[in-house]
């Protein structure tokens, strides 16, 4: 259990005091994947440096299972430290080391004996999936395979959570989702908790089951991730969301307008699905319903999360009035989350 | 007479120019053993005491900063007569090969001290921020992180120190200090003869080729950061 407690921090600067983060307070549950999202300089890697007192917060405190992490200081801070596991944007492996070597390091900080360091990193070597290369060294490592070895080597001395700093950040798609898959896989098999810090909704969707959103210092909006992306509330959420929902966006705009033009009379609505919804089979219902509505899909796409689907789906009725709110009506029935967006 | 000649080999004491190569050598290694030693703690303690907000470690790092600006401007001619009483009181005479030690290490390890410091701060900040984030300590932090990661930079500093430290030596010779220089200076120019002056110019560029060659040679080795 990690418990933030109005948590704040400044900085003072040349220019003036600089609040990084302002009066949070977040519970973590032991064994939860915890996102933690938000765009640069929201403030949420000052916030998780706080975690293993990188930072020291200006005000509030934090627990991590009973031990107040802002009273701990000297061989105690640095003992809780081995217990924190941390991965970073930019792995920060040492270059000198192999990879074996590198996931000794913490256990040799930790004064773990010579013997148990190579059983216990050989072990972690082949937990990561990086069997074989042992004893490359990170230059001849690719980016996914080197944010394994971080990844290992946070698991290294047993820790109580493990922090992830941006980690896919500077990968690309594919190997992102390689290592969320490896975190989310970690989760399950140790039920370790993990705090993820990322920018990217994508991540947040596809492994967290609770998020928090922060803008300018401040958790705006938390909650479970699907109520979260079902019901976004503020805007920097929607924001977050419709990035995610929708990836292309823009394109559909141009779109809507384009249809706008073409059909003046035409009405645009966007249907938000969650869960089984996306399952049922609402268009042909419409159609069948009021035969005398044209219905035209302009653009759709479902999306996964741990909790179930999200899709959204954008139509374009074109009728009378009549067949027009009836079709509104029934979807308000359906209870899909409807948004008309061009109404002549 | 050699009339000028710098071919004359016939003029040269070969016994004498071995056992002056062998001072100029013993000089420079057992300096630059010293120097690197010096130059990694001072080095060291200008790195650590850099970005302290603490007043009292700011008056120390821009002390020990501010006398190693001042030994690394002096001159060596210089700085061996100003470190003549030194020199005799801590070695006892001011003539011979450990006679030049003194300043031929105090006038190198400022040089190196700053090349240390700069090595220290060419590694990636996120890497000693990982190794605090795992529960390092200070002193691990130094031997598990500083020294390896910026090895191949020190290594190469050192190579340079040891060549400047080449050219120091034949300096201290001329003023009586043994090896290479002195030989060079004594026998060649004030007995005019120009081959052994030749002689020990040739021998002096084949040390320091070796040594260059020792030092890239290491580097390549321990760098692993591109293979």
């Amino acid at each position: 259990m990690i418990e933030f407690k109005d948590v704040t921090k400044r900085f003072t600067t040349k220019d003036g005091d600089l609040t990084a983060v302002s009066d949070v307070n977040l519970n973590i549950d032991d064994g939860e994947i915890y996102g933690i999202v938000g765009y640069s300089g929201a403030g949420k890697s000052t916030l998780t440096r706080m975690l293993n007192g990188l930072e020291t917060p200006t005000s509030g405190e934090i627990d991590i299972n009973g031990d107040k992490i802002t009273a701990l200081s000297g061989t105690d801070l640095r003992k809780k430290r081995q217990k924190i596991g941390m991965i970073f944007q930019h792995f920060n492996l040492l270059w000198s080391r192999t990879v074996i070597q590198n996931i000794m390091f913490p256990l040799e900080v930790a004064g773990v004996s010579r013997k148990e360091r190579q059983e216990k990193a050989q072990h972690l070597v082949d937990l990561v999936g990086l069997t074989g290369r042992e004893h490359s060294y990170p230059s001849e490592l690719s980016g996914g395979q080197k944010q394994r070895v971080g990844v290992a080597r946070a698991l290294a001395n047993d820790p109580e959570i493990l922090i992830s700093d941006e980690a896919t950040s500077a990968l690309d798609p594919q190997t992102t989702d390689e290592v969320l898959d490896l975190l989310l896989e970690i989760n399950k098999k140790l039920n370790l908790s993990i705090v993820l810090i990322t920018h990217e909704m994508h991540a947040i969707r596809k492994i967290c089951d609770h998020v928090a959103v922060m803008d300018d210092g401040r958790v705006v909006e938390q909650g479970t991730v699907f109520n979260v992306f079902r019901n976004p509330k503020e805007e920097i959420t929607k924001r977050f969301v419709s990035e995610e929902v929708d990836p292309a966006l823009t394109d559909t705009n141009s779109i809507v307008e384009e249809l706008i033009k073409s059909y003046p009379d035409g009405t645009i609505v966007q249907l938000v699905f969650h869960g089984d919804q996306a399952k049922l089979p609402i268009v042909s219902e419409i159609i069948h319903k009021f035969p005398k509505l044209q219905v035209s899909i302009i653009e759709g796409s479902i999306h996964q999360t741990q909790e179930g689907s999200i899709g959204s789906l954008y139509l374009q009725f074109n009728g009378d009035k009549e067949s027009l709110d009836g079709a509104l009506d029934l979807l308000k029935k359906m209870r899909v989350e409807t948004e008309v967006i061009h109404r002549d | 007479m050699t009339n000028g000649s710098y071919f004359a080999f016939n003029t040269v004491d070969w016994n004498n120019m071995g056992a002056a190569t062998w001072e100029t050598v013993w000089m420079t290694v057992v300096s630059m053993i010293a120097v690197a030693i010096l130059g990694v703690l001072l080095g060291l303690l200008l790195f650590e005491t850099t970005a302290s907000q603490n007043v009292w470690v700011k008056v120390l790092n821009a002390i020990v900063s501010f006398l190693v600006n001042v030994f690394r401007s002096i001159p060596f001619i210089i700085l061996i007569m100003l470190l003549l009483p030194i020199t005799k009181n801590l070695v006892g005479t001011i003539i011979g090969p450990t006679a030049a030690l003194p300043s031929l290490i105090i006038s190198a390890a400022p040089f190196y001290a700053r090349m240390v410091e700069l090595a220290f701060h060419e590694i990636d900040r996120g890497v000693i921020e990982a190794a605090e984030a795992m529960g390092a300590n200070s002193w691990q932090i130094v031997y598990k992180v500083l020294l390896p990661e910026s090895m191949p930079a020190l290594v190469s500093g050192a190579t340079v120190t040891t060549i400047s430290l080449i050219g120091y030596t034949a300096m201290a010779g001329a003023i009586g200090a043994g090896g290479l220089g002195n030989l060079a200076y004594i026998d060649g120019f004030q007995a005019n003869n120009n081959t052994i002056v030749f002689v020990a110019t040739v021998i002096i560029v084949v040390v320091v080729f070796a040594f260059q060659f020792i030092g890239d040679f290491l580097v390549r080795r321990i760098d692993k950061r591109t293979l």
